[in-house]
Order: C-alpha cells, then sequence, then structure tokens
C-alpha cells in the first residue's frame, strides 16, 4: 500500500489557505481595533504553515524553514509593537 | 521496514488532519465569540494547538534529520510567542479600558 504524500500536502495547502480566509472577515468587521489586531496575528499564524507546506511541495524544506522562521518573528514583533503603540483609550478607535 | 514507513506516513497524517482541525476551530472560534477577550482565548490557545500538531506532524514525516530538528525550533518558538502576544494584546485592551461583555439577562 502506498500513500501519495506530495497530492495530500497540496490538499492539506488547499485546506489551510481556505481556514487562512476566516479570519479575515473578523479583521473587516471587528467592532473595535483589538480584534483586528487579534485576526491579523492569527493569519500570521497561519502563513507560517502554509509556507512550510509549500516547502514540503517543492521538495526544499530546509530553505523554506528559515524563511517561516522570519514570519514568525515578524508575526510576534508586529503583535508586540503594535500593543505598544496604542495607548490611547479604547473609546477613541 | 515497510511497515514501519507506513505506521510513520500515517501518524504524520492524523497529527496534520489534527493541527487543520484545531486551527478550523479556532478561525471559528474569533469569528463567533462575543467580544474581544473570549475572541482572544480562541486565538491564543486552540490556534496555537493547531498549529504545533500541524508541524508534529511535519516533524514525523521528516524523521530524524537537521531539518525536523529546525521544525522544533519552531514548534518551539510558537509555543512561546503565540500565547504572549494574545496575552499582551488582551492586556493592553483591558488598561485602555475596553469593557468586558456580560450575559444580558442571567440563565435560567
Amino acid at each position: 500500500m502506498e500513500i501519495n504524500m506530495e497530492n495530500f500536502f497540496l490538499s492539506m495547502a488547499f485546506l489551510v489557505g481556505i481556514i487562512l480566509l476566516i479570519p479575515f472577515y473578523r479583521v473587516y468587521r471587528g467592532p473595535t481595533l483589538f480584534d483586528r489586531l487579534l485576526g491579523v496575528a492569527a493569519v500570521g499564524s497561519k502563513t507560517i504553515t502554509i509556507v512550510l507546506l509549500f516547502g514540503l511541495i517543492y521538495d526544499r524544506l530546509d530553505m523554506f524553514i528559515d524563511i517561516s522562521l522570519g514570519y514568525a518573528i515578524l508575526n510576534f514583533v508586529g503583535v508586540i509593537a503594535m500593543t505598544k503603540y496604542f495607548k490611547k483609550s479604547a473609546s477613541d478607535y | 521496514m515497510e511497515h514501519l514507513i507506513l505506521i510513520q506516513e500515517i501518524v504524520a497524517i492524523v497529527l496534520m488532519f489534527g493541527g487543520v482541525f484545531f486551527m478550523l476551530v479556532g478561525s471559528i472560534g474569533i469569528n463567533r465569540l462575543p467580544d474581544f477577550y473570549c475572541r482572544a482565548h480562541a486565538a491564543g490557545k486552540v490556534d496555537t494547538l493547531g498549529i504545533m500538531m500541524f508541524l508534529g506532524g511535519m516533524v514525523v514525516h521528516e524523521g530524524f534529520t537537521m531539518t525536523s530538528a529546525k521544525l522544533l525550533l519552531i514548534i518551539a518558538f510558537v509555543a512561546v510567542t503565540s500565547p504572549v502576544a494574545s496575552h499582551a494584546l488582551a492586556r493592553r485592551a483591558i488598561l485602555s479600558g475596553l469593557k468586558i461583555w456580560q450575559r444580558k439577562e442571567p440563565l435560567k
């Protein structure tokens, strides 16, 4: 019995790509600014997995792993910088 | 030996499906829950578990190589930073005076 892993990774990439679109609704609608930031952080954390899946599909995971690590660090630093930046009261947003 | 490889792939597939399931649950929670703090709860815990399971499936698929060691490094990084980021967001929200949601009528 043989499992075709390449097709499996491709379908997983489609699935994660569809799941990645769901938090964009919260980014669009969110009543406060923090909701939008939370949605952006969720999208960014799913981007890590989709970049790694591209690495598995292209069979060059060792290169794509560094890219995804960079994405993870940028996502984290971006959220922390935003929380430092927005210091006004919540009713202003 | 062939059976071992088959078991490895099956474990990887199960872990990846679990990760996709938890990512889907976290995304729906971000949309469905009533206020920001509940949404931070969904994004901070369920999403992190989903990503960790997904990358764990990739580690099982890769086997014992340098690449899987780097993947374990990414898992550790995500496990630390994703809850910290949503905690920082929730802390900033509560410091800037965002109201906590309360049920309109009490439970019967």
